[in-house]
């Protein structure tokens, strides 16, 4: 396939304004462009659905409502009243992921959260952020979350290098999670779509009745995997507060 | 694979910073505290028209029960008056037919005597009648009249025997 037809060329990065700052590249890219979009979109989303905040809310006021309970609702489903804080923060993690993979939706845009850069960047941050607030709450009795209570001493040398590597894995997992269907569900999609023009209009209808189905597919992917997103990082905030 | 490309890896996450640290603060700071206050103003609101609601049963309940005792009471009152009332009129009427007795009584007792009176002037002139009469009836048999006090006796004693 010819340069700019591949399957993956969707995902390259392109400079939109060239930016250095103190030697390093911070070039305004496609990447970028969709993060704006997405902050600008969630932010008129929101504030816009609330402007008049009537006592009884339309129809976008009861969407931005929605969203705002359906994340209040999983916090407090998964962390307890402990989580209040910290909603924001989870909230902003779930509106991101969540209109960045729809912007990705959209024929001829890019799909900011299909780079493990930023999906690993997120995970990690989170990773770091529940660590240092499970430190901090529980000093070093925190150490104890890699032994669970019960378990026979004996397992011990065995159980504690498992739980320790799980626990560090999980920004890996977080983040390749979100990377990995976001790129394989648009490469998917694009190599559907090639063929449908490379069989023509004799089998070409074959494919795109494939490329209909995964695009309502890969919507429902874009949420679930903010979901995903907000749901883990909810469970691993309840884990920092609570141990086990 | 794009996605392996170090060099991208800057500009996405400063990128990435400078949009995400953004949108949390727009978040923080305006929509979440926006639609909390909505939410819970309306939250508030319910609680409070559920509260009113509540306070106006009780009210209207308790208007219906003071109806209620006000109507009984009433009943009562009403039911005392009757029972006053008709022990006043009772008490008229006796005192009323009583004095009404004692008038009819002196009225049939002046009658009485008026009517003996009568009787006594009757019997009187009936003796006068009675003493003529007889006195003519003398004359007219013997031929000569008699003498005066003769036929009064003798009538005197005849009204006496009757009498």
């Amino acid at each position: 396939m010819a340069e700019g037809q591949s399957p993956l060329a969707q995902f390259e990065i392109k400079t939109l304004v060239p930016i250095e700052m103190f030697g390093v590249n911070a070039s305004f890219t496609n990447s970028s462009l969709f993060m704006v979009l997405t902050v600008i979109t969630v932010s008129l989303f929101l504030i816009g659905g609330m402007r008049r905040s009537a006592m009884i809310p339309g129809r976008w006021q009861s969407m931005a409502e929605l969203s705002y309970v359906f994340i209040a609702n999983m916090v407090k489903d998964n962390v307890g009243s402990e989580g209040r804080p910290y909603f924001p923060f989870i909230f902003t993690i779930f509106m991101f992921i969540l209109v960045g993979n729809f912007w990705g939706m959209m024929p001829y845009s890019f799909t900011f959260t299909s780079h493990i850069a930023v999906t690993f960047a997120m995970a990690f941050f989170v990773f770091i952020g529940v660590t240092i607030i499970a430190i901090a709450k529980h000093k070093l009795h925190f150490l104890t979350f890699f032994m669970p209570p019960g378990v026979p001493m004996v397992m011990a040398p065995l159980l504690i290098p498992i739980e320790i590597i799980s626990y560090l894995s999980r920004p890996i997992s977080l983040s390749v999670r979100l990377f990995a269907n976001m790129l394989a569900g648009h490469t998917l999609l694009k190599v559907f779509a090639g063929f449908i023009i490379s069989l023509g209009v004799a089998a070409g209808w074959l494919p795109f009745v494939f490329v209909v189905a995964l695009t309502g597919l890969e919507f429902v992917i874009a949420f679930l995997q903010a979901f995903v997103f907000a749901i883990l990082t909810c469970l691993y905030l309840n884990d920092a507060l609570h141990l086990h | 694979m794009p996605q392996l490309d170090v060099t991208t890896f800057a500009p996405q996450l400063i990128w990435l910073t400078i949009t995400f640290t953004a949108m949390f603060f727009i978040m923080w700071k305006i929509a979440v505290p926006k639609i909390s206050d909505a939410l819970e103003t309306r939250q508030m609101r319910l609680e409070d028209n559920l509260k009113k609601a509540e306070d106006l049963k009780r009210e209207a309940e308790a208007t219906l029960a003071a109806y209620e005792k006000a109507l009984a009471d009433a009943g009562a009152q009403a039911h005392n008056d009757i029972q006053a009332i008709q022990e006043k009129l009772h008490e008229a009427a006796a005192k009323e037919e009583a004095e009404l007795g004692e008038k009819l009584d002196a009225k049939l007792a002046k009658s009485e005597k008026a009517i003996a009176a009568e009787v006594d002037k009757a019997m009187e002139s009936v003796r006068d009648v009675a003493i003529d009469v007889a006195a003519e009836a003398v004359q007219r048999l013997t031929g000569e009249a008699p003498a005066g006090d003769n036929i009064s006796k003798a009538v005197d004693t005849v009204l006496s025997d009757k009498a």
